[in-house]
């Protein structure tokens, strides 16, 4: 399989893909492997072109449990329709930012553009409140109460926010964000 | 930074094109200037129309692609020059890189496609290269300024263009770091390398053309196999696929164990070679045979037993004589045809794998402290849980439930340790409940070390009975005894803690540190008693091989005399050759295998007992719970015994202690190293399915990296604790007369001196000798003083001006 899926993209792609990536070449050829496996089997052959629909590379095991799923399909999509389906360079942009050697700019930028929930450039007070409700998980006695969460978004802004505006722009962000030493360790997926 | 300098390219937005109206266009140009030094005056004019134009172009190009940046209207023209003043390779900021992009991307004024690649560079050339001109700060060019426009090619422009394909080939290296998708990054990829494909050669006109174009092609060569390389050497980590599953299903802090363990089997397997392939290859390969020396050799009395499977675990009988230890090896100067200076090498590589093992500790210390960053920092704390605690590598539903409540917990216990903050507690009681916990934890401390004492007494009792009457328990009583010590104290530290009511990071660190307290304790009690023993043997030992020794020189007296009366042999032969069998030869004490012995069969009952350990106490109880919870009063597998969690901390002081035993004991048995890297092969394989088949994801999860440097530190002092004995006794202790490779010496580092009379040129040994004058090494110990004062208070410095840019910030 390995080796089928090595002659199916052309080598100087690859080399290409390997210098404008922070991956490997094995980790290219796996995901060019996983890739393909979310296509139907006709479309397989031309998987370079292809596109996946959203609820397919959501049912991949590593971003199955992420509550950041949707807005990472999101923020890679390149798809004009706007329905985040995602080619195979927008799979493998995914993959070099949330890999091991990417560093830690990059992984910042597109951080921010994950956090963001409605597309505007900062992270203000309804994108912090979305963030907390994402990581509270789903069920309804884990979220916080409405004095919690608005004493914890006024705690976050109070670190956070250096001009004071009110919402986290990026530098903001990449700010705060560079001098987590758990940062570049947790925001990584390996396929 | 950046802010300042689109209000002042806002203001000036559209006043380019008007020649040198106004205070903003003459300081572009004046930097400009200043950026570009031996730039003849009249091509510039020229240029900054046309940048004019073409900058307006792009403005406009770029608001219409940055739709999404509120509020940035321009990042604009004076960003140019702006940029000429900082260094080029430390600040470019992102826009500037792209804005960069779109110059060498849209040639033409108007171009609103960036991405069109520019097959009429030729013709622009000569702007491009102006323009680039702006942007250095390195000036490589020629020195010649007097060369004038007429010739095709002058050396600058050769110079300018030579620039511009390294600025080329440094985009196409830093591509990857760039946020954009990767249509745009292809084709900026392809138009760059078709750029310098295109005026490399180009380059090439002119004196050395043809050692230009090898060299460029031997740096396409190198990168291509450094690639290959890289490649070659991810696909060589092992258990990758193993480690990424862990990850997956507990997060990374466990995995972090893992890839710790993973790391230390490398240590090993370097210790391994080192030992394997200097040490116990060429003994067995060129040494005298086993047999041939009494050293060699079994002796009588233990003959029979030699081959039995309890001897062998012992690891006395055969596999005591034999390369495993210190004793087997002759003290022969050379050895073979190769002339394999054994001694030497045994020295060499005891000195060469404690060197190799501080390198390798300190060189991961200072990167953990690289990406520590600014260390423990608290001034983020809300932040940091809230953009950084969720693991991205967690896949697994169960998994994922845990994070969610742990990441809730841990919310809404920091809101209320920010609003109680200042509240009082009873500090009295807690107070007292802390003192008294110490307490406890220091008497703990203080039994384990006086029961090991008493045990290794014991044992030296049994020893000198004769082990053969006493059973299992008396011969292994020591190793079982440390090791259960090492089990069943460290959960009594953590029940003795929940007297003090600490944060939990700071109830771990106690706990770390108690537990590092009583391995070390426990070590050095034994060492000491250890040595106290073989004090006492020696002292036995030598005096009954005194008598032996007797024995012989009256032996070899009445053969000599009866060798007389035959005549045969020549008066004065100093010893006539008695054909004794080296198995009956008396031997002296070699306290050295006896060590080594000591630490083998304390890493193997170690070893033994972490993995009876495992079985027993996570997946029999595993089974147990799985399989009596339809029959029992409560719920197993909520209330107690329930499933286990992975002991993080435990398992990885277990890791760094076993460590400390093989760096102490591979100087006396060179097999330890291999002992480890089987141990740490099994262990992985072992705990792997453990960790996936017993355990429970924690409840509360704590990030490793913290305490990361934390763990490194312990190994250095471990490592730094673990060659002090062995140092102490090469410079201070005889080795033993009648064993191992440095027997006839008075102490072990001659083999030193020895080597440099003979192997070296006298005037070397002329040089050593002055070389270790103390009147050489005492100053040169000052100098090391001083210059560590002098780093210290820089880095102390830096530190401040640190936190001084901090607070600018701010």
């Amino acid at each position: 399989a390995m080796g089928g899926s090595a002659s199916l993209i052309p080598r100087d792609l690859l080399a290409e893909y390997q210098e404008l990536t922070f991956l490997s070449k094995q980790e290219i050829l796996l995901a060019y492997k996983k890739f393909s496996e979310l296509l139907p089997k006709e479309e397989r052959e031309s998987a370079c072109s292809a596109r996946v629909p959203k609820s397919q590379i959501l049912t991949l095991p590593e971003l199955r449990a992420n509550p950041f799923r949707h807005r990472i399909c999101h923020v890679f999509s390149t798809s004009e329709g706007g329905d985040d389906s995602m080619s195979f360079e927008d799979f493998l942009d995914m993959l070099s930012v949330f890999s091991d050697s990417a560093t830690s700019d990059i992984k910042s930028h597109y951080a921010f553009r994950i956090f963001d929930f409605d597309n505007d450039g900062t992270l203000d007070w309804k994108d912090l409140e979305q963030l907390v409700n994402c990581l509270t998980g789903q069920g309804e006695e884990s979220r916080l109460s409405s004095e919690e969460m608005e004493q914890l978004i006024k705690n976050i802004l109070e670190e956070s926010d250096i001009d004071k505006d009110g919402t986290i722009n990026i530098s903001e962000f990449q700010h705060v964000v560079s001098r987590s030493p758990d940062f570049a360790s947790s925001f990584k997926i390996v396929l | 930074d950046g802010s300042d300098e689109n209000e002042e390219g806002s203001a000036a937005e559209n006043e380019e094109t008007v020649k040198g109206t106004g205070r903003k266009r003459a300081t572009p140009r004046t930097r400009r200037g200043r950026a570009r030094g031996r730039d003849r005056h009249g091509d510039e004019e020229d240029e900054d129309d046309e940048d004019g134009t073409r900058r307006a172009g792009h403005r406009r190009h770029r608001n219409r692609r940055r739709g999404r940046a509120a509020g940035n209207e321009a990042s604009d023209s004076d960003m140019e020059p702006a940029k000429a003043r900082k260094n080029q390779a430390n600040q470019k900021s992102k826009e500037e890189e792209e804005e960069e992009d779109d110059e060498k991307g849209g040639k033409s004024g108007k171009g609103k496609n960036e991405k069109k690649v520019d097959k009429k560079a030729d013709k622009k050339g000569k702007k491009e290269k102006a323009n680039k001109k702006k942007k250095d700060k390195k000036k490589s060019g020629s020195g010649s300024d007097s060369e004038s426009e007429e010739e095709p090619i002058t050396e600058e422009e050769l110079a300018k263009l030579k620039e511009e394909v390294e600025e080329k080939k440094k985009l196409i290296a830093t591509l990857r770091n760039k946020p954009w998708k990767m249509k745009k990054k292809l084709s900026v990829l392809k138009e760059a390398q078709l750029f310098v494909e295109k005026f490399e050669g180009a380059l090439g006109k002119g004196k050395g053309k043809k050692f230009y174009a090898y060299k460029v092609m031997m740096t396409k060569k190198w990168m291509k196999f450094q690639r290959d390389f890289e490649n070659f050497k991810t696909a060589c980590i092992p258990w990758e696929m193993k480690i990424k599953e862990i990850e997956s299903h507990f997060g990374s802090s466990v995995a972090s164990y893992f890839i710790f363990l993973r790391w230390m089997y490398g240590i090993n397997m370097i210790l391994f070679g080192l030992t394997f392939g200097l040490v116990m290859v060429p003994e067995a390969l060129m040494g005298k045979p086993y047999g041939s020396l009494p050293r060699k050799t079994v002796p009588r009395a233990e003959e029979a037993t030699a081959m039995n499977f309890a001897t062998l675990w012992d690891f006395s009988g055969f596999a005591q004589y034999s390369v495993l230890f210190y004793g087997y090896y002759n003290n022969q100067r050379t050895i073979g045809w190769l002339k394999f200076r054994m001694p030497l090498s045994y020295f060499l590589v005891g000195v060469g794998s404690i060197g190799y093992s501080f390198m390798i500790v300190t060189r991961t210390m200072a990167k953990n402290a690289n990406d520590d960053g600014g260390g423990d920092d608290t001034s983020f704390n809300f932040s940091w849980k809230m953009f950084t605690s969720w693991d991205y590598l967690i896949g697994n539903p169960e998994t994922a439930d845990n994070k969610f409540a742990s990441i809730t917990t841990s919310f809404k216990e920091a809101i209320v340790e920010e609003q109680e903050s200042r509240k009082e507690e009873n500090i009295h009681l807690t107070r007292f409940l802390r003192v008294l916990a110490n307490f406890l934890a220091l008497c703990t401390l203080a039994g384990s070390g006086y029961l090991i004492f008493f045990v290794v007494r014991r044992s030296q009792q049994f020893a000198l009975e004769g082990l053969e009457n006493y059973g299992w328990w008396e011969r292994n009583e020591v190793n079982t005894v440390m090791s259960l010590l090492g089990m069943f104290c460290p959960t009594l530290f953590d029940v003795i803690s929940s007297l003090e009511n600490y944060h939990p990071r700071i109830a771990l660190r106690w706990q770390l540190g108690r537990i590092f307290a009583l391995f070390l304790g426990n070590l050095y009690t034994f060492i000491i008693a250890l040595m106290d023993e073989i004090n006492l043997k020696a002292r036995y030992f030598l005096s009954f091989t005194m008598l032996e020794e007797e024995k012989i020189v009256k032996y070899n007296m009445t053969i000599w005399e009866a060798s007389l009366y035959n005549g045969t042999i020549p008066e004065n032969s100093t010893a006539p050759p008695i054909q004794v069998d080296p198995a009956d030869v008396p031997r002296g004490p070699c306290w050295e295998t006896m060590v080594g012995q000591e630490f083998v069969r304390l890493t193997v009952s170690d070893m033994m007992t972490t993995y009876i350990t495992i079985l027993i106490g996570d997946f029999l109880r595993a089974v147990f719970v799985r399989f009596f919870n339809y029959c029992w009063c409560w719920d197993l597998e909520y209330g107690f015994p329930s499933y286990s969690e992975f002991d993080i901390s435990g398992n990885v002081l277990g890791l760094i202690f076993n460590q400390g035993m093989i760096w102490m004991g591979s100087f006396y048995a060179p097999c330890l190293p291999a002992i480890n890297v089987f141990r740490l092969h099994t262990s992985m394989y072992l705990q792997c399915w453990a960790v996936m088949c017993c355990n429970v994801p924690q409840e509360r999860v704590f990030k490793a990296s913290r305490s990361n440097n934390f763990y490194m530190a312990m190994l250095l002092f471990i490592l730094f604790l673990s060659t002090l004995p062995a140092v102490y006794t090469i410079v201070s202790i005889p080795p033993s007369f009648d064993c191992g490779p440095f027997s006839g010496k008075t102490r072990m580092y001659e083999v030193i001196s020895e080597t440099l009379e003979h192997d070296f040129p006298s005037w070397f040994g002329k040089v050593f000798g002055y070389a270790s004058n103390p009147g050489l090494i005492l100053p040169f110990i000052l100098l090391m003083v001083l210059s560590l004062y002098y780093l210290n208070a820089t880095s102390k410095s830096y530190k401040e001006a640190n936190l001084e840019l901090k607070k600018k910030l701010q």
